[in-house]
């Protein structure tokens, strides 16, 4: 009896613990999303969310079948494991209806320089170049005529230039 | 990229951790020393540290308030850190640190200093007005019992909270160091003795910071200075120094015998980049130039006079404590210099006035001390005040 009295307070700071974890685990129950944790650490509805939303690649396959010309440079050409997206963007708007979705053509100084220009942390049997000292602000395209396959057309065996 | 030699995988051409993650193994290095420190006057009952015990919990719960700002600001998100807690992950070494935080801040801290304050508080909010006195008996929590029994209750259940305190700081501290040591793909990290490393050379942080807290503190209220009470906290920073020192040393020999895959790219960037705070601040100036004072200081026994031996302690202290920081400094920005390739370096670069710059960095290195000094004002640690309750200044 004399113990409790003496100890009131210890009690009382005790029951600050336990309120807080009261309303930790209320809280828990309120703002943690019903399927957490059905399938691992995140929420399980998030799938169906993440499915739910419109398919922006088309790949490569469906572009190929109208880009004929396109897909038959390339596969000629050094670029053939670079994928039609992986330049142009998302495409599956266009790929669905094509006559209303019309891509914008990309500009090869960005573009070509997003890939090609020289880091110390690029493998170095991957071609690239010093993009300033390289082009001089021309456009890549007035040299390597053909993006979808990049040599110099005059000559086919190039890319040794190291 | 500026500044990357040789090869260097993309990801790892910035740096991600910047001078914010350095700060925050030093902080909550501060917090577990300074806990152990007055862990040494209320469980070893070491007499002569008495001055300080108060001193050196409230100045661990400032640094313990501070040190999970500088990851709120890296991270950038302050909004998403509760998630930590709602829905906790108990294989994320990461995530479950929220738990220790708040274990060691509400537990240990928050309670104890409650427990040791208690009777002061209850005299406070007999004597102060206004808002002050409100706080004061929100603290009391609605019970003013002081009888000599209760305050008997009282510090039993201190005691047994510093026990299980101890413990709790070297966990805290520990996992900090568990953190990057059991970062497998970093041999400059992975080391089990990281954790232990971790935690003395926080010992050896915390106890300087008390000390020199403590003699700064005198200073301001123009008190005389305890001497012994000093010597005695410096004994114990030298032989904790020694274990770290020793402990450091080891895992070197250790990674220079063993001579791995990764040495060569280590041992260049320890005589390159990081020579500078590596082998000159960290060793030379932060732990021998201190271990040779604080030598000197034990084996000449009271031979200087005492204000000799108070400035060689602040020296050795805030040698330490720029030795220490250097150590994080090295852990954790050596450890993203070189390439796991170990064919390449980078460099880094402290930035200014950018949102984890030098600014926002000292800004947050001297936060804790406008906590300390409102905990200071709430809750004064000095021996007068026991008895004498202060008017509401
Ligand atoms: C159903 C056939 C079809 C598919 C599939 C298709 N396209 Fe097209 N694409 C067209 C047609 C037709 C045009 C010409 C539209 C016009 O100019 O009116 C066009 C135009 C383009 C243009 C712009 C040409 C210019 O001159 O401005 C680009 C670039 C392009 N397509 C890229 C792609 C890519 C990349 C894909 C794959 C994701 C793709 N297309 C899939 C039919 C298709
Ligand atoms: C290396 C990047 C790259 C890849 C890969 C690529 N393109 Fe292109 N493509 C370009 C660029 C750059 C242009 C714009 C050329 C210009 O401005 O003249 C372009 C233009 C086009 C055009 C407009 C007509 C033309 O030839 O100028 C079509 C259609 C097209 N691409 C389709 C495709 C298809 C289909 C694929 C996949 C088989 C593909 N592209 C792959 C870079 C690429
Ligand atoms: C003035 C003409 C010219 C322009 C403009 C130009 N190039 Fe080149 N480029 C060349 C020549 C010539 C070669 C070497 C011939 C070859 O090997 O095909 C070459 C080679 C390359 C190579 C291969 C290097 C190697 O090591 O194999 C790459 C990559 C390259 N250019 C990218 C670019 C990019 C990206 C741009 C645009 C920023 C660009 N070029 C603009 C003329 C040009
Ligand atoms: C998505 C990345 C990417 C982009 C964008 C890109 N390339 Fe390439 N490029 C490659 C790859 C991959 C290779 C093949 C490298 C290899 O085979 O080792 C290559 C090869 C080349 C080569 C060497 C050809 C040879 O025969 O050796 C040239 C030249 C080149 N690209 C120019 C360009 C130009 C010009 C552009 C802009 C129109 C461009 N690239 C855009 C990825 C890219």
């Amino acid at each position: 009896m004399n113990i409790f009295k003496d100890s009131g307070h210890l009690f009382k700071f005790a029951a600050c613990f336990v309120i807080g974890f009261l309303i930790y685990l209320g809280l828990r129950g309120f703002v943690v999303p019903k399927t957490f944790g059905q399938y691992g650490h995140y929420r399980g509805s998030a799938l169906k969310d993440i499915a739910a939303k419109p398919i922006k690649y088309a790949g490569h396959q469906v572009c190929e079948d109208c880009h004929t010309d396109q897909a038959t440079a390339k596969s000629a050409g050094k670029h053939v494991t670079v994928n039609c997206e992986a330049c142009h963007g998302a495409l599956a708007a266009h790929a669905n209806d094509p006559t209303s979705v019309i891509p914008v053509k990309p500009d090869p100084l960005v573009l070509c320089a997003r890939c090609h220009t020289a880091t110390a942390a690029k493998p170095k049997d991957f071609p690239q170049v010093n993009i300033d000292e390289h082009s001089g602000g021309a456009p890549c395209t007035m040299c390597h005529t053909n993006p979808h396959s990049p040599a110099m057309g005059a000559a086919p065996a190039a890319g040794g230039a190291k | 990229m500026t500044g990357v030699e040789g090869y260097m995988y993309p990801n790892e051409m910035e740096l991600q951790w910047s001078i914010l993650i350095v700060l925050y193994p030093f902080i909550t290095g501060l917090v577990a020393g300074a806990f152990i420190l007055a862990s040494l006057e209320r469980v070893f009952l070491v007499e002569a540290v008495k001055p300080i015990y108060r001193l050196a919990l409230l100045t661990a719960l400032a640094f313990l308030i501070d040190a999970p700002l500088p990851l709120q600001l890296h991270l950038g998100h302050p909004e998403r850190s509760p998630e930590m807690y709602l829905t906790p992950h108990p294989t994320s070494a990461m995530a479950m640190f929220g738990y220790v935080y708040l274990w060691y801040l509400m537990v240990v801290l928050v309670f104890e200093i409650w427990l040791d304050y208690r009777k002061d508080i209850v005299i406070f909010a007999q004597t102060t007005k206004g808002l002050k006195g409100l706080i004061y008996k929100f603290l009391t929590m609605g019970s003013y019992n002081i009888s000599p029994r209760a305050l008997a209750i009282d510090n039993k259940i201190g005691w047994i909270i510093t026990l299980i305190g101890i413990p709790s700081a070297f966990f805290l501290h520990g996992y900090v160091g568990f953190i990057f040591g059991s970062i497998k793909a970093n041999p400059w990290w992975s080391s089990p003795l990281m954790p232990v490393v971790f935690i003395f050379s926080a010992m050896v942080s915390g106890i300087a910071a008390v000390m020199l807290i403590y003699m700064a503190t005198c200073k301001l209220r123009k008190v005389a200075i305890d001497v012994r009470c000093v010597d005695t906290i410096a004994m114990y920073m030298f032989y904790i120094f020694i274990i770290d020192f020793a402990l450091e040393m080891l895992d070197l020999i250790h990674r220079i015998y063993e001579s791995d895959e990764s040495f060569r790219s280590l041992n260049f960037m320890v005589h390159t980049q990081l020579y500078i705070p590596h082998i000159v601040i960290q060793i030379c100036l932060g732990t021998v130039t201190p271990l040779v004072i604080l030598f000197i200081l034990q084996v000449s026994g009271k031979k200087f006079a005492e204000k000799v031996r108070l400035r060689l302690c602040t020296i050795s202290g805030a040698l330490a404590m720029i030795g220490i920081f250097a150590m994080r400094w090295n852990v954790v920005i050596g450890g993203q210099l070189f390439s796991k390739s170990f064919l390449g370096f980078t460099t880094y670069k402290v930035a200014l006035v950018t949102k984890e710059g030098l600014i926002v960095a000292v800004a947050l290195a001297l936060l804790p001390f406008l906590f300390l000094w409102i905990l200071i004002k709430f809750l004064p640690p000095w021996e007068e005040s026991h008895h004498t309750p202060a008017a509401g200044d």
